[in-house]
């Protein structure tokens, strides 16, 4: 093929590849969405009950479409304080939430969860129990730190008194779940409704509830949000008796009552 | 007439660049570089970028010298090959990696169970997830150097009695040095920065397989000005390599 055709072939792709990349954004004025879309970034553990609230809400609220940011509640916090456009923030743990509080109305605790090891299906490895997880046959893999999930998976741990060598360190718990279910990583420490979510190629370990850790999942709307009403209306479902019924279906636990 | 987009595609190209300097926190730039955790990441970085260009060469300007010199059928479809990893999307690579030396993959299942090896979550993993993206780097430019040759050199070494190892040691790669080593110092360059294959075949360790784009990549989410300063320091190897290259940058064929 002549140079000159490959030349063209390559600039032609390449202008394709930009233009696909523009087409279908919605244009994106200050921070919200217009009147009938609604953006919601929360943790990573709420992507299957969320997704199902959203599609309640835009049922409920003729036709508001909302659009998820699912991501480690540490990633999603940053990217509010950088200035990316939100209206409710859910975070997976309070820590987060306290990250951007001056830019967000009063947060109000709307979930719980607990934590669990995961496994593939039929636990080929034989794990019982927090102590397994030190064992050097086994390829465990955590959440970084800095998310909930790996933090909360470290004061589990430190509080068992188990000392785990991680192969990886993932920027969110769906990632960990991930690696288990592709059968690279043999267990890691997700929440309990991560186990639910994994479908058949997973399979839950518990953590007896005196080793285990209550996550209180916060949620508030974002103070620059220009639909403040649509996103007090989302709060509003999901802390109501008909999204904490969703929620429950999907494993969370009720928020604390304090 | 032309200068009014050149204008604003020089500033497109030099604003991100200013912003990353602008913010950098000079004050403390020393001692953010100087945490174990950064000094880890760099560390990691130059073990695995060397090691991929070691095996890009040692499998990569093989490639080269057949792509140049033999005609055998299929030719073209082994050069899109080896074009491919240089298009396809850094995290696709991973993906794909995973699926065929992940512990379940195509290869890597016969590689665990015969010989116990598993490249997932390895630094060795690291080095051929960088190997993969940036080979092709050093290929091509070896290649276009091998067709841009006289190869009327080669042949005066053969009448002059030099068997084909002296040849090659002796006239040819000299010949394609230039090319060799521009593809060489892109195919490092590739290596150092890549972060979507690594993160998502090797996964993401400190000390192991945490090289600096995934070092910055995490520290953005909770440390900013850790995250400039790893910047700055991958900013400042790829404007030494850009410098040193600055009469190569494509060679001509």
């Amino acid at each position: 093929m002549p140079r000159s055709r490959i030349r063209l072939a390559a600039a032609l792709a390449a202008m394709a590849l930009v233009l696909a990349g523009c087409g279908g954004d919605e244009p994106s004025g200050g921070s919200a969405a217009s009147p009938g879309e609604l953006r919601v970034f929360a943790a990573a553990s709420l992507t299957a009950a969320f997704g199902k609230l959203g599609e309640r809400f835009t049922a409920a609220n003729g036709g508001t479409k909302v659009t998820f940011n699912f991501a480690g509640s540490q990633a999603l916090a940053t990217q509010i304080r950088q200035g990316a456009p939100a209206d409710v923030f859910a975070s997976a743990d309070t820590t987060n939430m306290d990250k951007v509080k001056d830019l967000v109305g009063t947060p109000q605790s709307f979930a719980s969860n607990l934590l669990q090891i995961v496994v593939e299906k039929g636990n080929p490895k034989g794990v019982k129990g927090l102590d397994d997880l030190a064992r050097s046959d086994l390829k465990v893999v955590l959440a970084a730190e800095e998310v909930p999930a790996g933090k909360y998976a470290k004061q589990v741990l430190d509080q068992a008194g188990v000392r785990v060598q991680p192969v990886s360190q993932e920027d969110n718990v769906k990632a960990v779940v991930t690696k288990v279910a592709l059968g690279e990583a043999d267990a890691g420490i997700v929440y309990v409704t991560d186990v639910t979510a994994g479908g058949d190629k997973l399979e839950g370990v518990d953590i007896p509830t005196e080793q285990n850790v209550v996550a209180t999942y916060p949620m508030a709307t974002v103070k620059a949000s220009r639909n403040q009403d649509q996103a007090q209306a989302f709060v509003d479902l999901v802390r109501s008796a008909e999204g904490q019924g969703v929620l429950e279906s999907f494993g969370f636990l009720p928020p604390p009552t304090s | 007439m032309f200068a009014v987009p050149a204008a604003v595609a020089v500033g497109f190209l030099a604003v991100p660049l200013v912003g990353l300097l602008g913010r950098t926190p000079w004050g403390s730039l020393g001692a953010e570089l100087a945490t174990p955790r950064v000094m880890e990441a760099l560390r990691l970085s130059l073990v695995c970028s060397l090691g991929a260009v070691a095996v890009s060469v040692l499998l990569g300007v093989p490639l080269a010298f057949l792509l140049a010199r033999v005609e055998f059928p299929g030719r073209n479809l082994v050069r899109a090959l080896t074009t491919l990893p240089m298009v396809l999307p850094p995290v696709v690579g991973g993906v794909a990696l995973l699926l065929a030396f992940g512990r379940r993959g195509v290869v890597g299942q016969w590689l665990d169970r015969a010989l116990g090896i598993t490249l997932p979550f390895t630094t060795a993993g690291a080095i051929l997830a960088e190997a993969f993206v940036a080979m092709p780097f050093l290929v091509i430019t070896t290649e276009a150097g091998l067709r841009a040759m006289d190869r009327r050199f080669e042949d005066a070494a053969a009448t002059l009695g030099a068997g084909r190892w002296t040849t090659l040691r002796r006239v040819t790669l000299p010949l394609i040095a230039p090319s060799l080593g521009a593809g060489i110092a892109l195919c490092w360059a590739r290596a150092l920065g890549e972060f979507g294959a690594t993160i998502t075949f090797a996964g993401n360790l400190p000390g192991v397989t945490q090289t600096m784009p995934l070092a910055v990549y995490l520290a953005l989410e909770t440390d900013l000005e850790a995250a400039i300063a790893l910047s700055l320091v991958l900013l400042a190897i790829s404007l030494a390599v850009l410098i040193a290259l600055r009469d190569r940058w494509f060679p001509t064929a």
